[in-house]
């Protein structure tokens, strides 16, 4: 039996009327990526912060392996890293001289810290920049000097929220990689992230998290299995037509349809070919849509099949979606 | 169903004995926070030009126009003092605008997170905000020298009066920490502290003599902080009874602390 790195029983947190976590269970096998999958304000966060002891939970009980995070809160910061959603480093300090705070913080064996700081940057591909002020670093680098700071003390337990938020896809990639590569080295993970394909790729097992409760948690691949492998959008616009072509593929496709207005939405697990036959059937009956998508299934498209409503932001202010969900027009 | 820590790899590279483990945690984060004024030296610049622009108007501006009663000495060396704390005041902001704009960049979230001292980041901002001061104010000393002002007493009343002034702005930094903490954004900090700094500075005996105001001011102006503190530097290194108003600024520097550590305290441990 694998033991678990963490163990989440019933976890309440409440902020005035917002429930940001409404009874959190969650188990976290050691040495695996575990994601927490959900939008905005879904709690995510709140949860990542009460494990890493940064927040006191209200009520349930959380321990990061076997120390419970409101009791031990100093044997729980020995053993974690905690690289957040905004990159939490001093932007006037040189990137070695975050590092070698850190460190110190950390409580480090002083002839230490400037090697491991070294290996870190030279491991982040950071070492050409170790000597320039933090200001001056791109939002990538950034997040990188912010995940080369979590891992200061080698910490056997790393949290990571939202670490590819704002990022560019080749520097998310390249982070990715870095976080498969933590993991080959023993390092247990926990993730949150609002992009299904992140969860995806990096995760063993995902929780999808909605108003602060868990509302699935499984594999991706049991995940995606709802879901399909490729998702289809048609607008097919004027008097009714929607209706009718719902119809037609409704009885000509196997997989699903839905309509949604004006919007027709083919969920498959056949790729491109869905695509081909739906524009004969629709073409067979003098019909052609006025615009089309084809993607693969997003984190609303979890929600949309796990709660019959869309993913929605708890929050004004968020983050501009991230480049994710492929679109390709037709 | 929970694991025991015994494969935790992670201590080998810890120091187990630390004596002094907060001292060291308090070291990291005042020579950060010193790098920051050392690398954006517009910090430091600001805080400099405000005082040395208040010395040149009030020595030769409105200098002239005010008339010391009683004193033996010129206005330049009533003004001087004043100077000092006004500059130590003023410069108490840059504690609340450094510690809001840590809470706004994450700064928090992740020392909430490390096996560092509880105390570490306000005891290390504050000390920083000091070794700041006695830059700006042996600048200032500077400064006053070039336009005239001369010490009456000897070095030991400058010292004195020096090591009042820091301690008071060390009891400021504490008022500001809070304010800082408290609103969590810079541009709040700064807008909230001036209203609050503006009557304390000038009400009072920095500038001119309080027996110029009118009556029902007075006994504000006679008896806040900046004045007491300024009247007791006055005394140290201009003559005169000094023991009166040391000891009451040294009961309004003790108090300041004693009321707004804790609340910076309690609020630092819920600012993430």
């Amino acid at each position: 039996m694998t033991s678990n790195a963490i163990v989440v029983e019933d976890l309440h947190k409440r902020f005035g009327d917002v429930e940001a976590l409404a009874g959190i269970d969650l188990e976290v096998a050691e040495g695996t990526v575990f994601g927490l999958l959900g939008p905005n304000g879904a709690g995510k966060t709140t949860a990542v912060r009460v494990l890493a002891t940064v927040l006191q939970p209200d009520g349930g009980r959380a321990e990061v392996l076997g120390y419970d995070v409101v009791r031990q809160p100093e044997a729980v910061r020995r053993r974690i890293g905690l690289a957040g959603q905004y990159a939490a480093v001093d932007p006037n300090l040189t990137g070695r001289e975050n590092l070698r705070m850190v460190g110190l913080l950390a409580q480090l064996v002083r002839s230490r810290i400037l090697p491991r700081a070294a290996e870190l940057l030279e491991r982040f591909d950071l070492t050409s920049a170790a000597d320039r002020p933090l200001r001056t670093y791109s939002g990538g680098m950034r997040r990188r000097l912010d995940i080369a700071a979590s891992l200061m003390q080698r910490p056997p337990v790393l949290f990571l929220d939202e670490p590819t938020t704002g990022l560019d896809i080749t520097s998310r990639n390249e982070l990715w990689e870095m976080i498969r590569e933590l993991v080959n080295e023993g390092t247990t993970v926990l993730l949150t992230t609002q992009y299904l394909e992140e969860a995806d790729r990096l995760a063993g097992r995902i929780a999808v998290v909605d108003e602060g409760r868990v509302i699935a948690n499984d594999t991706p691949e049991a995940l995606k299995s709802q879901l399909g492998s490729t998702v289809v959008e048609m607008d097919v616009r004027g008097n009714g037509r929607a209706h009718d072509a719902v119809r037609v593929l409704s009885v000509r496709l196997s997989d699903r349809v839905e309509q949604e207005g004006e919007r027709i939405r083919i969920t498959s697990e056949r790729g491109a070919d869905v695509l081909i036959e739906a524009l004969r059937i629709l073409d067979d009956q003098g019909m052609a849509p006025d615009a089309l998508t084809v993607r693969e299934p997003s984190l609303d498209d979890v929600f949309l099949a796990l709660t019959g409503h869309h993913a929605e932001d708890k929050q004004e202010d968020k983050q501009p979606e991230l480049a994710t969900s492929k679109g390709g027009a037709a | 169903m929970s694991s025991t820590a015994v494969s935790v790899p992670a201590t080998d590279d810890r120091d187990r004995r630390i004596p002094f483990g907060a001292a060291r945690d308090i070291y990291a984060i005042t020579q950060r926070n010193l790098i920051a004024y050392r690398r954006v030296p517009q910090l430091l610049v600001f805080s400099t030009i405000q005082p040395v622009i208040f010395v040149l108007m009030f020595r030769y501006v409105f200098g002239g126009a005010i008339t010391l009663r009683g004193l033996p000495y010129p206005y330049v060396d009533f003004l001087m003092p004043g100077i000092f704390t006004q500059t130590v005041v003023f410069g108490a902001i840059a504690t609340a605008i450094g510690l809001s704009t840590d809470v706004k960049s994450g700064l928090m979230e992740r020392f909430h997170s490390l096996p560092m001292a509880r105390s570490a980041v306000l005891a290390g901002r504050t000390m920083a905000d000091l070794i700041r001061n006695v830059f700006v104010v042996v600048l200032m000393m500077v400064v006053g020298f070039l336009v005239g002002w001369r010490i009456h007493t000897n070095v030991f009343g400058l010292i004195s009066g020096a090591l009042l002034v820091m301690l008071f702005a060390y009891a400021m930094s504490w008022v500001f920490a809070t304010v800082g903490l408290a609103v969590g954004d810079p541009e709040t900090a700064q807008a909230a502290a001036f209203p609050v700094l503006a009557p304390l500075v000038f009400a009072s005996s920095a500038f001119v003599q309080v027996e110029s105001m009118p009556a029902w001011l007075q006994v504000f102006a006679r008896n806040q902080p900046v004045s007491v503190t300024v009247s007791a530097v006055r005394a140290l290194v201009n003559g005169g009874p000094t023991a009166i108003y040391v000891e009451h600024s040294l009961a309004w520097c003790i108090g300041i602390l004693v009321v707004f550590a804790p609340i910076a305290v309690r609020l630092y441990r819920r600012a993430v």
